[in-house]
């Protein structure tokens, strides 16, 4: 895996997603600052990963959308090479159109930051391989926009072609709007692009992969990324 | 906003005034909107049936030719001012 980990001005998880790309790829992933126009030669992993890009200013990810580096990205991403966006990096995925929807202000109107459960919805992705569908896995979220919408014609393509991956649920996998923090459309958690390279997700499966602090359950995701990406090497 | 900061004090010549407006779309959940909703309510005014949060941009544009003008403006407000998943805008340029 050759990871390339984005860094704009404002993000303030870069450091947990490098060091959990490196303890479980084996690999150090390069730090791509925003003002850059091309990824590392070689690159087959492009994170943007959480924080608050440009202070949230406009609308959550909206200025990073448009940062230099995001023409790459969009190019990496049309040849088939795989995105993981995660919280701010979800944002900005949305903002920049490469994930179609957009994350809103939570329903309740609150910062939440807490541990969630996901249910999996689907195994046979390059993000997903290392879970079971229907698995649940713990992680935390951190964010205060997280509450995924869009037209209904693009949640019933979502829906009908498999894209959501990920659904906030209760510890047994149910599907119950208790257990849906921040009011997302049927509980959506993460999808990827009709191609199904390209994921963004809400949630924080980077800061659950070492026993030292808690659960593990984020590691599957990366594991799984690993897997995917030394088998098409 | 950074418009602002940069051009305080004298006005360019041939400057225009322009404001972009940028709304939710009728439909898109506006919880702070609803909050606000619930606060005026709390203070005691009476009749206040809904209330929706936007946006409102005052841009300072080169130049004395309206139509350039307002097409820069829907420009900026197609690529980064709005989303136009959820916002509507209007764009008004003052003269």
């Amino acid at each position: 895996m050759k990871a390339a980990v984005l860094v704009f001005p404002g993000i303030n998880r870069e450091r947990d997603m490098a060091r959990t790309l490196r303890l479980v790829s084996g690999r150090e992933p390069s730090m791509v600052w925003h003002a850059d126009k091309e990824l590392p030669d070689g690159t087959d992993l492009v994170v943007i990963p959480g924080g608050f890009s440009y202070g949230d200013y406009l609308r959550c990810g909206a200025i990073a959308a448009r940062s230099p580096i995001m023409d790459a990205v969009r190019a990496h991403a049309t040849k088939g090479g795989l995105v993981l966006g995660v919280c701010n990096g979800f944002q900005i995925l949305c903002e920049a159109g490469l994930l179609p929807g957009v994350l809103m202000r939570n329903e309740n109107l609150r910062f939440i930051c807490r541990d969630v459960y996901l249910r999996v919805e689907r195994s046979d992705t390059p993000f997903t391989r290392g879970y079971n569908a229907g698995q649940v896995v713990r992680v935390p979220v951190a964010h205060g926009e997280g509450n995924y919408i869009a037209d209904g014609e693009t949640i019933a393509k979502l829906e009908g072609e498999g894209h959501v991956l990920f659904r906030y649920s209760s510890p047994d996998g149910m599907i119950d709007p208790n257990w849906n923090h921040n009011g997302a459309i049927n509980a959506i958690a993460g999808i990827v692009n009709e191609q199904g390279n390209v994921l963004g997700m809400m949630p924080h499966p980077e800061n659950h992969v070492e026993a030292a602090i808690g659960p593990t359950d984020g590691r599957g995701l990366f594991a799984g990324l690993v897997e995917a990406l030394d088998r098409a090497a | 906003m950074l418009g602002q900061a940069v051009g305080t004090g004298i006005a360019k010549k041939n400057a225009m005034k322009a404001r972009v407006t940028v709304t939710l779309k009728s439909g898109i959940l506006d919880p702070q909107g609803k909050a606000i909703e619930g606060a005026l309510r709390s203070l005691g005014l009476a009749g206040v049936s809904s209330v929706r949060q936007g946006k409102v941009f005052d841009i300072e544009i080169e130049g004395g030719d309206r139509a350039k003008a307002e097409a820069l403006l829907k420009q900026a407000a197609d690529k980064l001012l709005a989303n136009t998943v959820i916002e509507n805008y209007c764009v008004d340029v003052l003269g």
